[in-house]
């Protein structure tokens, strides 16, 4: 119970550090909307419906994965800004609800562009999914968990390097292939309608139990690191 | 058996605060600290000086736990560093709080990551710390919006908030005028006064270069040169 609201305050403070100066959620929306509509004029997916159905799903999880990169150096570097994130390596509350609190951030942060964006891209690529959208309630949170639950922790190992801002995608993009695999594909199943996603869905639910798992547990290292 | 030597048998004596023993400290071939050993005692008032990169902040950090030594022992309160971590303080040259919060905003969070285990603000209030620094606790604008002095005195106010037996402080007076820091002096003092379970009372380590502020108050003066410590002495002495 102590765990989880010393988690929920790290949540609280993330969220309102947020909502006061809207970096993270502009960044993310811009770029996010930028690829939209750089890729609806490179391809123009009206005129071709089914390749815009097929192409779709890893259109808009390559650009989530990109976008949430953004967000994700901005939430440490508020930590790094004045020296903060010495506060939390002498503070006696658990490292692992500093990381959790955070992550839980970002899936709220990256799931408001998904919600924002959402119509935008069904209107540039004039999408009519074709399987069960039902399937994209849980498709949506586990890819963007996915993405998330890794970017919080790399992001955290990037801290003391000089080079962060480069160091985040090049560990976290090759880590993510698995999941973008699965989400990309559970995406198009529920777009075309070509195949049901259920096994991409536990392939993706598997790959955020073990993750999450891992990250938890060495977080505290990567925290009190010098 | 006559009741002066009963007593002195009986009487518990206070543990050091402090105990650094031969430790060093490298980067690569350069030593930040040199085979230093010293013991601050519990409840003093000590006083570390020394020009810049003499090896103060480093010798204060391997105290808070900060940076794990390459070689020797510290023991703090009685113990490993690590495991005291809801009994100590530290305040650096930065002021370790977030911009976008006020300051009351900044000290409960901190006061709540002190004490996870507590149902409300009450083990060294937030407020009581903010007025203790001379601030007023109803201030709403962000901390990125005070001055530098100002955001110095609720560092000092975030260290004290979680009700610490050991206060770590680098530089506390840099970015403070005269009359702010003699006041901060008078705060230290008074800190060391607070109750405390405990045998031992408060103790306070603090890094200047304006020692002629700490010099009627400190217990002990620790000079270092060069990652090592020259001049060990009693102030009293």
């Amino acid at each position: 119970m102590i765990y989880l609201r010393t988690v929920w305050l790290h949540l609280r403070k993330d969220l309102r550090l947020e909502w006061r100066s809207r970096d993270a959620i502009a960044g993310m929306l811009f770029f996010t909307l930028l690829v939209t509509v750089v890729f609806a004029m490179a391809f123009d997916p009206t005129g071709f419906p089914t390749l815009a159905r097929q192409m779709s799903g890893g259109l808009l999880w390559v650009g989530l994965l990109f976008a949430a990169t953004t967000a994700l150096n901005i939430s440490w570097e508020r930590e790094r800004r004045n020296q903060v994130l010495d506060a939390h390596r002498m503070s006696a509350s658990p490292a692992s609800a500093l990381f959790l609190g955070k992550a839980l951030a970002n899936l709220i942060f990256v799931s408001v562009i998904e919600l924002a964006l959402a119509p935008v891209f069904a209107v540039f690529y004039n999408l009519h999914p074709l399987g069960e959208v039902r399937w994209l309630l849980l498709i949506l949170p586990l890819g963007t968990w996915a993405i998330v639950v890794n970017g919080t922790f790399f992001a955290a190992l990037g801290l003391n390097s000089r080079n962060r801002e480069l160091m985040l995608p090049a560990a976290l993009f090759p880590i993510s292939i698995p999941a973008l695999l699965g989400v990309v594909q559970a995406t198009t199943g529920v777009i075309t309608g070509d195949f049901e996603p259920q096994l991409w869905i536990r392939m993706l639910l598997g790959f955020d139990v073990i993750f999450t798992t891992a990250c938890i547990l060495l977080f505290p290292t990567v925290l009190h690191a010098e | 058996m006559h009741p002066i030597l009963k007593t002195m048998q009986t009487a518990p004596v206070p543990a050091p605060a402090v105990q650094v023993r031969i430790v060093s400290k490298l980067y690569g071939s350069f030593a930040a600290l040199k085979r230093v050993s010293c013991t601050f005692a519990a409840g003093g008032f000590h006083v570390l000086l020394g020009p810049n990169g003499a090896g103060k902040s480093t010798l204060l950090r391997v105290i808070a736990g900060l940076i794990t030594p390459s070689s020797g022992i510290v023991h703090l309160l009685g113990g490993d560093p690590l495991q005291r971590r809801d009994r100590i303080a530290y305040m650096s040259h930065a002021p370790m709080l977030y911009d976008e919060l006020s300051a009351m905003e900044n000290l409960r969070y901190f006061s709540r990551l002190q004490h996870p285990g507590a149902n409300c603000d009450c083990t060294g209030s937030p407020e009581m710390a903010l007025r203790a620094v001379g601030l007023d606790p109803t201030l709403t604008r962000p901390v990125s919006q005070f001055s530098q002095g100002m955001r110095q005195r609720v560092s000092m106010a975030r260290a004290l908030v979680g009700d610490p037996e050991l206060l770590l402080l680098d530089e506390p007076f840099s970015n403070m005028d005269a009359a702010g820091a003699r006041e901060l002096v008078q705060l230290l003092l008074d800190f060391r006064t607070w109750p405390l379970a405990g045998a031992g009372g408060r103790t306070v380590i603090i890094t200047t270069h304006q020692y002629e502020l700490v010099s009627d108050v400190a217990d002990s003066v620790v000079e270092m040169r060069a990652g090592s410590i020259v001049i060990p002495q009693a102030a009293a002495a």
